[in-house]
């Protein structure tokens, strides 16, 4: 009897150890994770900003001052130590972070998350992250060993925090999810800069415009999708003289289209990535001084992705916005120079038919078989056993589609053509960017920049403002790569690259400003193929039309600009509807929604009720006008705002207008009684559930955790106006995801702010402070120390000193 | 003095001894040890334990987080669904200590009565 309840309560005994020291499902593991010796309780405090730390590798002591907004303003006796100390401090706020994106990167999330990752890590790996990863490696090895040397400190600086830290101070994401922080290596900062690369250069519609041509035939498809619109405000103004260009584009070889038809394709960043970026000169400058702003699009997400530094060196100061992974400064100013950057779409992803010999070991190319080569990707599983995908690559790319993804063709497969696989030395333009002094080291830096192609805005305490449109461009020809395209066929390839020096670019024009927003780089006027690839078109015409509206301009213009709620989509169209909508069956309920949306003066505040019901009205006429695109098995898109909008004015008899699945033969005008009416019914039921559908309440904007939003480290209904398309591009979880002014007066003067704080740690005051700030339009200045002296604003000093192996 | 009091004490006091080089499971080791030398009856096995850690886990999460404004503390109890309310965190936190030492102290009382009759 004892022996049997001995037994028994060996057996309890062990299974609340189990229970309590396992994670189980999405429930932690409680004893580890709650217990106050080394549970998250150790991380109820904030990051320690004074007293000495010691680092191996360190050459000399480097200062850290904080100030109020905890941001750290590093001083380095060389550029080795300057990044050892970035990587450090990096890591010592944003750990979890910092890792986690480049598992994100890598397709490596079902390692830490489980299987519900499995296909998000396949598409990565498909897409080829870990392989443009390896080429960025190998080209720095080969012609760049100093910054990859400086990226090798980097790493040293993160692991030099990794190693200081005991399990009970790892960040509270860790101790929820159950695993450690792994050593940093060179190839998580390639994998970072993969990962913008995705983020925005990494969409493409070419399968879902195959689609459209073969159902819709190429006169509709050229009405839906025109290479420009008919208005466009270009980033280089439309005068530009081109005739330096000396480089003809590539010529047309006849090739034929394509016309596959594709069911399902990987999923796509975010469209409204985007930003907005302007500068005016000294003589549109209220001061005489050029000033420069830039405010980057991006998701809003906790910890946020900037993180402001300091970083300085004996030869260069440079302060800004960092993201965790990467070197230096991104969008930010030194002494001499302010710089920006906003996405220049262009089609850098083509897509390219492979036919595969019957083991599936050759293609077919220039008629004959050529080999492919195999890149195993092991996917390792929380839980489980790793999975293994063997991915085929081409001369081309890789093989994102075949018989054992998203498509069920045995011997056909669709390769991938990407600039993000090119290797480069991305890293190496925001190292020469932040000891940049003037315009033509500016320009120097920008040589270096591949992928994701930026509008680099840049400013000058000499007085100068330039705005380069820098990538690495293919010279395509008329219409190459809008479609898929025959891989076998050798005149498909891209046949070279626009020579970097006849990139689209314009300094001091006539006009006092540069600015961009992600509109159309150019007119077709420009020598080489550019057409639209999902340009934006109206947050350009607002900005435009602002710096056209005076002669001066000061920080308090700027900061407007940033906050500017006019939305332009809706007064080109709302007034139209309007005016030609009947409106003699309108119930009471509805009128009275009539009536709200007609006294609306189009801004996107957040008291009104107009934006509420544009997005409602908008959204289910857009619906309605798309109805043919609703196909089963096939991969569309539907067509852009800017061209709905068009058609709906000017071609509202079209056939497109009519719905399909009803009778009656619809116009544009039916069209807007028809979506007045359901969202009318839409918007009184919101008004029954919440009270109201006013737009702070009816947007709700969140920034969430970036582990799948977990409500407990994100933050709700934060009230700030806007929307996509509009300047304070705000929508639901996305918007200005860091936004600064720098005025160039010796040395230069700058605020700036962003929708988080610099701790990533959730138990931290630093973690989501900025917020309130941010929505309310306010900007924090950013004290730019001119020497390693504590002044007013610094709040608590830190040491790193090197460590002496005795 | 009272046997359940002298528990009380001695596992608190080898709980908080051990929590210095041992990981969370340290309070299981501390009650399985006092109830070996010093064994309780009946409910007392458990419960004493169990009262001594849910009291050590729950104060000492009390002090990490008050002087913190329970910022992380608010956080963790929306995340296990306890309203955001930190003081229930610490009463959970104490709770889970305390079943995890309690049922450690069965064991070791199960251990001390095997022992001691041989």
């Amino acid at each position: 009897m004892k022996y049997t309840k001995l037994l028994l309560s060996f057996l309890l005994t062990i299974g609340i150890f189990f229970v309590l020291n396992t994670k189980l499902g999405d429930i932690p593991p409680l004893g580890k994770f709650l217990n106050p010796q080394s549970g998250i309780w150790q991380n109820e405090t904030d990051e320690a900003i004074s007293g000495e730390i010691s680092i191996p590798g360190l050459e000399e002591n480097v200062t850290v001052h904080y100030d109020e907004q905890l941001i750290p303003h590093v001083f380095a006796q060389n550029e080795s130590d300057l990044y050892k100390a970035q990587g450090y401090l990096t890591a010592k706020h944003r750990l979890w972070q910092l890792e986690f994106q480049t598992f994100a990167a890598a397709g490596r999330l079902s390692e830490i998350i489980g299987e519900g990752a499995l296909n998000y890590d396949r598409t990565e790996r498909r897409r080829g992250m870990g392989y443009g990863a390896d080429q960025a490696i190998a080209y720095m090895e080969q012609h760049d060993t100093q910054t990859l040397g400086f990226i090798q400190d980097y790493a040293d600086g993160v692991n030099a925090y990794i190693d200081q830290l005991s399990p009970e101070n790892y960040p509270v994401e860790y101790k929820l999810l159950d695993y450690t922080p792994e050593k940093w290596t060179p190839k998580k900062t390639a994998l970072l800069l993969m990962y913008m690369t995705k983020m925005l250069a990494g969409g493409d519609e070419d399968l879902e415009y195959t689609n459209a041509l073969r159902l819709f035939g190429k006169e509709n498809f050229d009405l839906l999708f025109p290479d420009f619109f008919d208005v466009n405000d270009p980033i280089i103004p439309k005068e530009t003289d081109w005739s330096f260009i000396d480089v003809p584009q590539t010529p047309h070889p006849n090739a034929d289209v394509v016309l596959d038809s594709i069911s399902e394709t990987i999923e796509k960043p975010n469209p409204d990535n985007g930003s907005n970026n302007w500068a005016v000169s000294g003589e549109k400058s209220a001061t005489g001084h050029p000033i420069l702003a830039n405010d980057p699009h991006l998701g809003l997400n906790l910890p946020a992705i900037w993180f402001v530094m300091q970083l300085s060196a004996p030869n260069h100061n440079a302060m800004g916005a960092t993201i965790p992974g990467a070197l230096g400064v991104i969008s930010g100013f030194n002494q001499h120079i302010a710089w920006g950057e906003t996405n220049a779409t262009r089609d850098v992803i083509d897509w390219y038919k492979i036919e595969f010999n019957k083991d599936r070991t050759q293609y077919k190319y220039d008629g004959q078989w050529k080999d492919l080569t195999i890149r195993v990707e092991d996917i390792k599983i929380k839980g489980k056993e790793s999975f293994k995908d063997s991915v085929l690559y081409t001369h081309h790319g890789p093989v994102v589609y075949d018989q054992n993804f998203m498509s069920d063709e045995e011997l056909v497969g669709y390769a991938m053509k990407w600039i993000g696989h090119e290797g480069g030395n991305n890293q190496k333009t925001f190292l020469e960017l932040n000891k940049a002094k003037n315009y033509d080291d500016y320009v120097s830096a920008l040589k270096y920049w591949n992928a994701p192609a930026q509008n680099f805005v840049f400013a000058s305490t000499e007085g100068d403002i330039a705005l380069w449109i820098q990538g690495k461009f293919p010279n395509k020809w008329e219409g190459q790569g809008k479609f898929l395209m025959d891989g076998s066929n050798p005149d498909n390839d891209w046949q070279g690259y626009i020579p970097q020096e006849f990139n689209a670019k314009v300094k001091n024009p006539e006009r006092g400003f540069v600015s961009s927003a992600n509109q159309h780089p150019v007119d077709d006027n420009y020598p080489f193929f550019v057409y639209n690839d999902g340009y934006e078109t109206y947050r350009n015409r607002v900005i435009n039309d602002f710096f056209k509206s005076k002669a001066k301009f000061s920080v308090q213009d700027f900061k407007d600009l940033h906050n500017n709620n006019y939305n332009l989509k809706a007064a080109e169209l709302v007034p139209y509807m309007l005016e030609h909508m009947d409106t003699s069956s309108l119930t009471a309920e509805e009128k009275a929604i009539y009536n709200e949306i007609k006294a609306w003066e189009f801004n996107n505040d957040i008291d009104e009720v107009g934006p509420s019901i544009w997005r409602q009205w908008y959204g289910k006429l857009y619906n309605m006008v798309w109805d043919e695109f609703e196909v089963e098995d096939t991969a569309l898109e539907k067509p852009f705002a800017y061209q709905t909008i068009y058609l709906l004015k000017n071609h509202g008899e079209h056939e497109f207008m009519d719905i399909v699945e009803t009778d009656d033969k619809e116009t544009a005008k039916n069209l807007f009684l028809l979506a007045f009416k359901k969202a009318a019914e839409r918007l009184l039921e919101i008004k029954n559930e919440e009270g109201d559908y006013t737009w702070a309440n009816y947007k709700g904007t969140y920034a969430g955790h970036l582990l799948r939003g977990l409500p407990a480290f994100s933050r709700f209904d934060i009230p700030i106006g806007g929307d996509r398309n509009i300047v304070n591009a705000t929508s639901e979880n996305h918007g200005p995801s860091w936004r600064m002014i720098v005025e160039m007066t010796t040395p230069p003067t700058a605020i700036g702010i962003y929708p988080g704080g610099q701790s990533g740690n959730p138990g931290s005051k630093y973690y989501d402070n900025f917020i309130d700030d941010w929505a309310e339009g306010k900007y924090h200045s950013l004290n730019f120390l001119q020497s390693n002296e504590a002044i007013e604003a610094i709040i608590g000093t830190q040491t790193l000193t090197p460590a002496h192996n005795e | 003095m009272n046997k359940n009091l002298l528990n009380f004490i001695a596992t608190l006091v080898l709980a908080l001894l051990l929590s210095l080089f041992l990981p969370w499971w340290s309070i299981m080791t501390a009650a399985l040890a006092t109830a070996l030398f010093i064994p309780l009856k009946k409910a007392a096995v458990f419960f004493v334990p169990f009262l001594a850690i849910l009291l050590f886990w729950a104060v000492y999460s009390l002090m990490l987080s008050s002087g913190n404004d329970y910022t992380l503390a608010k956080r963790i109890a929306v995340l296990l669904s306890l309203g955001g309310n930190p003081y229930a965190l610490m009463l959970v936190t104490g709770i889970i200590g305390g079943l995890a030492a309690g049922i450690a102290a069965i064991l070791g009382k199960q251990l001390s009565l095997v022992l001691s009759k041989n």
